[in-house]
C-alpha cells in the first residue's frame, strides 16, 4: 500500500495488565471485608466517617485503575472531578441550609 | 457602501444545485437522518409549533386577566393554564431553542467539523423531545395539569388529581433531549476542532453553547431524578416530601432548584452567543474583550450553581443559608453585566447597520440589562420578602427570557436563515416585526413590574380592581406582541420561495460558516479548514473577498 | 464547467477513493485515534449525569439519616448483612472480570474476551439473583413501604434490652426503606440495563467484533459497567452498615 493504513499506526496508550487488576481486585476486597467488620465496632460519631472514607478509597482505586483514569489524559481526569465537584456542591450547600435551621428536627 | 448587506447579482444567480436540503428526498431520509443541519431543521419546525402552543396559553391569560373578575374561566382552569404556558415555554422551547436549532446547524461548522461527535445521539435527542412534546400535549388534552411548572410539593405530590406525573414524565423526556444535546456539543468542541482552531479562535458563540452544555450535563440529571421522587410520592403515598410522615417539602424545592437556576442560564447563554456574533457582524468590528466574554460565559455556567436558593428565600431556608445564597446571587450577576460592557465596546467606534438581527440585538441589550438589574434586586433579601411571588418576578423573568432570550432567537434565526435556506428574508417585514416586537414587549410587560411592586400576586386570575388599567395596558401589549411573533411565520415562509438569492455571505461576516455555500453541503467543508486567523478578523475577510472569484449556480 | 459541477464532481472522487480506512471509521471523523477519544470522552461525560441523577437520592438519604438517625439504624439492622457483604464482592469481582475483558479486547484475545464477558455476565445475574432474596425477605418481614408496613421489628439501636421503638418514630423507617428501595432498585434498573448490553455484546464478541483493534465498545461499556459498581461500593455502607456495633 502507499500509505500506511490507520491500524498501523502505533496508537501509544498505556494497556493495563492482569497483575495490576488482580493487585486492586484483592485491595477491594479486603476493603470490603474491613468496611463490614469496622460496622460491629463502635467508633461513635467517627462511625459513618471511617465508612464513607473506605468507600472513598475503594471507589478511587475503581476508577484509577479499572477505569484507567490514572493512564488518561488530563481532560478526562478533570471531567471525572467536575463531576464529584458539582455532587458535593449540591451536597454541602442544600445541607448548609439544614444545618442551620432551627426547625425540622421532629 | 451604505449597506453591509452584499447579495449576488439576482438576475443569475440560483441556488446552489447540491446542498443538504437536496441530498435525499423523502421522508426516511429526514426522519432518519444523521445530518446536524436537517436536524436542526426538524427541531426549528416542532420547537416553532410548541411556542405557538405556549403563546396561546400566554394569550388566554392575559384576556382573563383584562378584567378583575375571575369571568373567562375557572380557577382551576386558569392555573392549568399558567402551568401549562410555563412549562411548555420554559422546556419545550426556550431551553432547546437556540442549541437545537441554529446551535445544532452552525455548531459544527463553526468548529471546522463535518458534523456533531455523535450523529446518531444528536437524532435520538430530536426524537425525546418530540416524545416529551407528546406527553406534555398528551396530558394537556386529557385535562391538563395544573400545580405551576415548579411543581411545589407537597400540592404536586398530595394535593392534585390532574395529570401531574403525564407532564412530569414529558419533562423528565425533554430533560434527557437536552442533556443528549449539551454532550454533543462538549465532545464536539472539545475533539473536533479544524487544525489551527485553537480555543480562543472559536466564535464566541461556540464558548456560550459549551457553558451551556456543561450546565445541561451536570444539571438536568438533578431535575430528573427529583420527578422520579414526586412522581412516586404520588403513586405510593411514601412521605419522602410529606410533612405528616416525616418528609421535608423544602427538600424538593432544594433538588428542583438546584437544576431550574442553571436552567435560566442553559436558556440564556446560547442566545448571548448570538448576540455575540451579530454585534460584531453589524459594527464590523472584533468583539471587545474577547478572552473576557469567553471567561465569563464559563462563569456564568460555574457560578449558576451556587445560587439556586434564591427561589426559596420566603420558603423556610435558615436565615443563614438566605443570607449566603443572597450574596453568591450578586456575583453571579458580575459575568453577565461584563457581557453586556463588551458588548457596548464592541459597538463604540463601530461601522454600524441596522439589519434586523442587529434590531434584534439592540433590544436585547437594553431589555436584558433591565430584567437582569431587577434580578439584582429579587437577589436582596429585604426586598425579596416583598416583591417574591407578585408579578414583579414575573416581568422580571419575561425580561430576561423574552426581551432578552426570546429577541436572541429570533435574531439567531433571522441571522443564519440565508445560511439555512440559501433565501433572504424580506427587510422592511422583517425590520417592522421586530420594532413590533420591542414596542409590544415594553406594553405587555413593563406595566407588571409596577404591579408587582404595587403588591399585585402572581398566579392568580382575580385581582383589586385598582390594577386593573396596568393589566389592560400589559393585555394590549400581548396583542401587539402576538403580531410582531406571527409575522416572521409569514414572511420567513414566504421567503423560502421567493426570498431573493443569498449567496455564501450576504452579511460579509467572519467565521466558517460564511466561507461556504448556502445552503451548505452535506458534509460541510470539501476540505477541513486549517485556521490560521483570529475570530472576528475583518481584514481577514477583506483580504479574502478581494481575491474570490464568487458565482452562485 | 461551472464551480458547482466542479464541486460536486470533487465531492464524488472525495467519497469514492478515500476508502482504505477501516470500516469503523466514521465518515465524520479524521482518525480512529479521534473517533475513539471521542467515544470515551462522550461516555464519561454520560456517567456524569448518572453522578448527578444518583446525587439527589444520596443527598435525600442524607438527610432524613440526619434527622431520623435512631429509626435509619433500627431499620438498617433488619438488613441481611451477609447478603449484602457477599453482594458487594460479587460486583467488585465482576468489575475485575470487566476489566479483564478490556484487557483481552486490547490484546485481540476473542477468547479471553468471551469468557471475560460471559463470568462479567454471570457475577451481574448473580447479583441480581441476591437482591431478589433480599427483596423477598423484605415483602416477607412487612417493611416494604406502604399499607403493609410493619413496625415490630425495631427495636432502639442502643438498648440490648431490644425495646421496640416508640411508633412516631418507628414510621420513619418507612422513609428508610423507602431510600433503600429508590436506591437499590435504581441501581438494579442499572445493573438490568448493563446485563441486557452484555448479552448483546457477547453475541458480536464471538463474531470477532471487538478483537480487530476497535475496543471502544468495550472500553466504554466497562466505564458504565464499573460506574455501576461504584454506586454500589456507596450504597452498602450507607443502607447496611450504618450501625451494627454490638448493644452494651
Amino acid at each position: 500500500m502507499s500509505h500506511p493504513t490507520l491500524e498501523d499506526v502505533h496508537v501509544g496508550h498505556h494497556i493495563v495488565g492482569p497483575k495490576i487488576y488482580l493487585t486492586i481486585l484483592l485491595i477491594l476486597l479486603c476493603l470490603t471485608a474491613l468496611t463490614t467488620g469496622i460496622a460491629f465496632v463502635d467508633l461513635g460519631i467517627f462511625s459513618p466517617i471511617v465508612a464513607i472514607g473506605i468507600a472513598v478509597i475503594k471507589a478511587t482505586l475503581v476508577i484509577l485503575f479499572f477505569m484507567h483514569v490514572k493512564y488518561s489524559s488530563r481532560l478526562v481526569k478533570l471531567t471525572v472531578a467536575s463531576g464529584f465537584f458539582t455532587f458535593l456542591v449540591l451536597i454541602t450547600m442544600t445541607l448548609s441550609d439544614y444545618i442551620s435551621r432551627a426547625w425540622g428536627l421532629w | 457602501m451604505s449597506t453591509i448587506v452584499r447579495l449576488p447579482n439576482q438576475q443569475d444567480a440560483t441556488l446552489p444545485k447540491l446542498s443538504y436540503l437536496n441530498n435525499g428526498y423523502g421522508l426516511k431520509s429526514w426522519l432518519l437522518t444523521g445530518d446536524h443541519k436537517r436536524i436542526a431543521i426538524l427541531y426549528l419546525i416542532s420547537i416553532t409549533l410548541f411556542f405557538f402552543v405556549g403563546g396561546a396559553f400566554a394569550g388566554l391569560i392575559r384576556l382573563e386577566l383584562l378584567t378583575p373578575m375571575p369571568d373567562l374561566v375557572s380557577s382551576d382552569t386558569y392555573n392549568k393554564l399558567f402551568t401549562m404556558h410555563g412549562i411548555i415555554m420554559v422546556f419545550l422551547f426556550l431551553v432547546p431553542s437556540v442549541p437545537a436549532t441554529v446551535g445544532n446547524f452552525v455548531l459544527p461548522i463553526m468548529v471546522g467539523a463535518r458534523d456533531l461527535a455523535f450523529p446518531k445521539v444528536n437524532l435520538l435527542s430530536w426524537y425525546l423531545y418530540v416524545v416529551a412534546g407528546i406527553f406534555v400535549v398528551g396530558a394537556l388534552i386529557f385535562g391538563g395539569a395544573d400545580m405551576g411548572w415548579t411543581f411545589t410539593t407537597p400540592l404536586s405530590t398530595h394535593y392534585l388529581n390532574t395529570h401531574v406525573i403525564t407532564v412530569a414524565l414529558g419533562v423528565f423526556v425533554a430533560g434527557f433531549s437536552s442533556i443528549f444535546t449539551g454532550l454533543n456539543f462538549i465532545v464536539t468542541t472539545h475533539r473536533m476542532r479544524a487544525p489551527g482552531m485553537t480555543w480562543f479562535r472559536l466564535p464566541l458563540f461556540v464558548w456560550s453553547h459549551y457553558a451551556a452544555s456543561l450546565l445541561m450535563v451536570l444539571g438536568t440529571p438533578v431535575l430528573a431524578i427529583t420527578l422520579v421522587l414526586v412522581a412516586l410520592e404520588r403513586l405510593f403515598g411514601i412521605g419522602v416530601f410529606d410533612p405528616t410522615k416525616g418528609g421535608d417539602p423544602l427538600l424538593f424545592q432544594h433538588l428542583f432548584w438546584f437544576y431550574s437556576h442553571p436552567a435560566v442560564y442553559i436558556m440564556i447563554l446560547p442566545g448571548m452567543g448570538v448576540i455575540s456574533e451579530v454585534i460584531s457582524t453589524f459594527s464590523r468590528k472584533r468583539v471587545f474583550g474577547y478572552t473576557a466574554v469567553a471567561f465569563s460565559s464559563v462563569a456564568i455556567a460555574v457560578f449558576g450553581f451556587f445560587v439556586w436558593a434564591h427561589h426559596m428565600f420566603i420558603m423556610g431556608v435558615s436565615n443563614y443559608s438566605a443570607l449566603v445564597f443572597s450574596l453568591l446571587t450578586m456575583l453571579v450577576a458580575v459575568p453577565s453585566a461584563i457581557k453586556i460592557f463588551n458588548w457596548a465596546a464592541t459597538l463604540y467606534k463601530g461601522s454600524i447597520t441596522f439589519e434586523t438581527p442587529m434590531l434584534y440585538a439592540f433590544g436585547f441589550m437594553g431589555l436584558f440589562t433591565i430584567g437582569g438589574l431587577t434580578g439584582v434586586f429579587l437577589g436582596s433579601l429585604g426586598m425579596d420578602i416583598h416583591l417574591t411571588e407578585t408579578y414583579f418576578i414575573v416581568a422580571h423573568f419575561h425580561f430576561v427570557m423574552v426581551g432578552g432570550m426570546l429577541m436572541a432567537y429570533l435574531a439567531g434565526v433571522h441571522f443564519w436563515w440565508p445560511k439555512m435556506t440559501g433565501r433572504m428574508y424580506p427587510e422592511s417585514l422583517s425590520r417592522l416585526a421586530a420594532v413590533t416586537t420591542f414596542i409590544g414587549f415594553i406594553l405587555t410587560f413593563f406595566p407588571q413590574f409596577v404591579l408587582g411592586y404595587l403588591g399585585m400576586p402572581r398566579r392568580y386570575h382575580a385581582y383589586p380592581p385598582e390594577f386593573q388599567v396596568l393589566n389592560v395596558l400589559s393585555t394590549a401589549g400581548a396583542t401587539v406582541l402576538g403580531i410582531g411573533y406571527l409575522m416572521p411565520m409569514i414572511y420567513m415562509t414566504w421567503s423560502l420561495k421567493y426570498g431573493a438569492i443569498a449567496g455564501s455571505n450576504p452579511w460579509q461576516a467572519t467565521g466558517l460558516e460564511w466561507q461556504i455555500q448556502s445552503p451548505p453541503p452535506t458534509e460541510n467543508f470539501l476540505e477541513i479548514p486549517i485556521v490560521d486567523y483570529e475570530a472576528y478578523d475583518y481584514e481577514w475577510l477583506a483580504n479574502k473577498t478581494q481575491h474570490e472569484v464568487t458565482t452562485v449556480g | 464547467m461551472d464551480s458547482q459541477t466542479i464541486a460536486v464532481r470533487q465531492q464524488e472522487e472525495i467519497a469514492h477513493h478515500e476508502h482504505d480506512h477501516p470500516a469503523y471509521l466514521r465518515h465524520h471523523f479524521e482518525t480512529v485515534e479521534q473517533q475513539k477519544e471521542a467515544a470515551s470522552f462522550g461516555m464519561w461525560l454520560f456517567l456524569l449525569t448518572e453522578i448527578m441523577f444518583f446525587g439527589g437520592l444520596f443527598m435525600a438519604y442524607l438527610l432524613y439519616r440526619n434527622w431520623y438517625h435512631d429509626a435509619f439504624v433500627s431499620a438498617s439492622n433488619t438488613i441481611g448483612i451477609g447478603l449484602g457483604t457477599t453482594n458487594t464482592a460479587v460486583l467488585i469481582v465482576s468489575s475485575f472480570t470487566m476489566a479483564m475483558g478490556v484487557y483481552c479486547a486490547e490484546k485481540r484475545n476473542r477468547r479471553g474476551l468471551l469468557v471475560s464477558l460471559a463470568l462479567t455476565l454471570v457475577l451481574g445475574l448473580v447479583f441480581l439473583g441476591i437482591k431478589s432474596v433480599e427483596y423477598h425477605e423484605k415483602y416477607v418481614e412487612h417493611h416494604i413501604p406502604g399499607a403493609g408496613f410493619s413496625i415490630e421489628d425495631f427495636v432502639h439501636p442502643h438498648d440490648k434490652r431490644d425495646i421496640p421503638l416508640s411508633p412516631d418514630v418507628a414510621q420513619h423507617a418507612q422513609i428508610f426503606f423507602f431510600l433503600y428501595f429508590a436506591m437499590t432498585g435504581m441501581h438494579a434498573l442499572h445493573m438490568i440495563i448493563g446485563v441486557s448490553i452484555l448479552l448483546v455484546l457477547i453475541y458480536r464478541a464471538r463474531q470477532g467484533a471487538y478483537t480487530t483493534g476497535h475496543t471502544s465498545t468495550i472500553d466504554n461499556f466497562g466505564l458504565y459497567w464499573h460506574f455501576v459498581d461504584i454506586v454500589w461500593i456507596f450504597l452498602f455502607p450507607l443502607l447496611y452498615l450504618i450501625s451494627r456495633h454490638p448493644l452494651h
